[in-house]
């Protein structure tokens, strides 16, 4: 009984809401609304096949790669800047603004730097989500317990080992709110870059349905943009959910006292 | 989630402020305009050098010269005008619909259940997956943007508001409830200053948030406003054009974050989590 009611709570108003689309769409047909059983029809045929390997894994590898990128580099400068006052308070204007500037007017910037490449849609990934984990692993580090930084230091611990074990540890919580943003963003300059400047790709794509006014192909590409959207928002979760599987419990233990 | 984080991270600064006075060294306003100077000092040597050509990065007191030339166009101001425009009327209407629906959502147990998978499954969606429909439904119009800021924003306040009314303390509610407060009351007394804190953090984000797409939408679409113009200047070759109003855009940025930041202090001098100093 308490299953069902869960799985009722699940699935109800994903239902109520798909039989008003088809209620809404199959009485008078309408342009630019297709009903349900035409989108999922469009939509097997569009992406399942050919295009699943020539448009869409194209982009996903893209993407993996300038967001992994833009991770590591954001990491490591972070700690390199983050671990020295001096650093920090010099970078700290310089990259508040580029914090501040919105990531997609990077793409017609790199179009002219490095040209209508792979290497400049990944360019573009990685310049717009350094910034994120960037800034907050120098929070992250910036703002360690200053107890627990004595502690290494009178136990001798310092180098390669005090940022293995004591300061990306206690940085990860921070690192990882920086790291979720970035994913949004990164999927945002995947479709941007692919959209202003390319022959091929999801975003072309797309936008190609657009405009020869394929408008169920154009919906079904919009859905293909959104479970891709979803299933990195779960692979976060997973992600996170194991590398803070410490942090979580300590606030669990913090909240019940 | 995120809010627990930034509680924790202002403790610990307020801490590491304490128990080190930043006396030592040069002030940190100075050291500031030393990574400023050395930034434009590369970007100037870059094209000279010969690093980048100067045709694809000119030097940035082109790009400066060019930035300031612009300020006295009026071209150049009804840009920014229109860009905020939809930036503020797309934040309007996403807050105010956040929050009506989040603490509609929020306050009803029943509610939040049966709508948690559709919103854990809406939320991601990238929002210039619309572009095409915005495309189609609006053509270059200022209503495109509005569609592509509207449905970012939604998201990023709803998330913050119901979880801020889910942070509401239940023995607060039941007396409320057994003082015999109305829903309106019990929302106005109860819900609401607990959950302001949240709400800011949400409009915060989606503050920055709708610039971006406000952006993207002129840069992509073409309606009017200051990434039009970048496209433009981008395609006419007027490239320390391009670079100035990329700059403007940034400023534009740093200008929205700092407003935020203060009405966000301003409005919550009395809780706890801004008596330290604000971050993230």
């Amino acid at each position: 009984m308490k299953t069902l009611k869960s799985v009722g709570f699940l699935l109800g108003l994903p239902i109520i809401l798909l039989l008003w689309w088809w209620l809404a769409t199959s009485g008078a047909p309408n342009f630019f609304a297709p009903t349900p059983a035409k989108l999922l029809t469009t939509f097997v045929e569009t992406w399942i096949g050919e295009r699943l390997i020539t448009d869409v894994l194209p982009s996903i590898m893209r993407l993996v790669i300038g967001v992994l990128a833009a991770i590591v580099l954001g990491i490591v400068l972070g700690l390199a800047v983050g671990l020295n006052r001096t650093m920090r308070a010099v970078t700290e204007p310089v990259f508040e603004f580029f914090r501040a500037l919105p990531p997609p007017v990077l793409v017609p910037v790199l179009m002219l730097l490095v040209g209508i490449n792979d290497g400049m849609k990944i360019a573009v990934i990685i310049s717009g989500c350094i910034w994120p984990v960037l800034l907050n692993t120098i929070e992250g580090v910036r703002s360690i317990d200053p107890v627990q930084n004595e502690t290494s230091r009178s136990y001798g611990i310092s180098g390669f080992a005090r940022i293995r074990y004591q300061i990306l540890p206690s940085a990860t919580p921070t690192i990882m709110a920086g790291v979720r943003q970035a994913l949004s963003i990164g999927l945002i300059l995947m479709v941007i870059s692919e959209m202003f400047a390319s022959s091929s790709g999801l975003g072309f794509t797309i936008v190609q349905f657009q405009r020869s006014f394929a408008v169920p192909e154009m919906w079904s590409g919009i859905v293909v943009l959104g479970l891709i959207g979803v299933a990195l928002s779960f692979i976060f979760q997973a992600v996170e959910r194991r590398v803070l599987r410490w942090y979580h419990g300590l606030k669990e233990v913090e909240n019940a006292v | 989630m995120t809010t627990q984080v930034t509680g924790g991270v202002t403790r610990a600064s307020v801490k590491a402020k304490a128990s080190r006075p930043a006396s030592k060294g040069w002030p940190k306003w100075v050291l500031g305009l030393i990574g400023i100077v050395v930034f434009l000092g590369l970007w100037e040597l870059m094209p000279v050098v010969g690093l980048v050509q100067a045709k694809y990065l000119p030097p940035a007191s082109e790009v400066i010269a060019a930035l300031i030339a612009d300020l006295g166009l009026t071209a150049f101001w009804v840009a920014v005008w229109d860009t905020m425009l939809a930036w503020l009327i797309g934040l309007v209407i996403a807050v105010v619909a956040a929050l009506v629906l989040g603490l509609v959502i929020g306050m009803s147990p029943f509610l939040r259940r049966l709508t948690n998978s559709s919103i854990e499954f809406l939320r991601p969606i990238p929002s210039v997956a619309l572009i095409p429909l915005a495309v189609l439904l609006f053509g270059i119009k200022l209503e495109s943007s509005l569609l592509l800021i509207v449905y970012a924003c939604f998201w990023q306040v709803l998330i913050q508001v119901l979880y801020g009314v889910a942070d509401v303390d239940n023995v607060a509610m039941q007396t409320a409830r057994s003082y015999g407060f109305s829903y309106v009351q019990r929302v106005r007394d109860v819900v609401f200053p607990t959950m302001l804190p949240y709400l800011m953090t949400g409009i915060r984000l989606a503050a920055s948030v709708a610039l971006i797409l406000a952006i993207t939408a002129e840069l992509l679409i073409g309606s009017p406003g200051l990434g039009k113009e970048i496209a433009l200047a981008q395609s006419g070759g007027a490239i320390s054009g391009m670079y100035a109003l990329i700059l403007a855009t940034g400023f534009l940025g740093v200008g929205i974050n700092a407003v935020t930041r203060i009405v966000e202090k301003r409005v919550l001098s009395w809780h706890p989590s801004v008596r330290g100093e604000a971050t993230v």
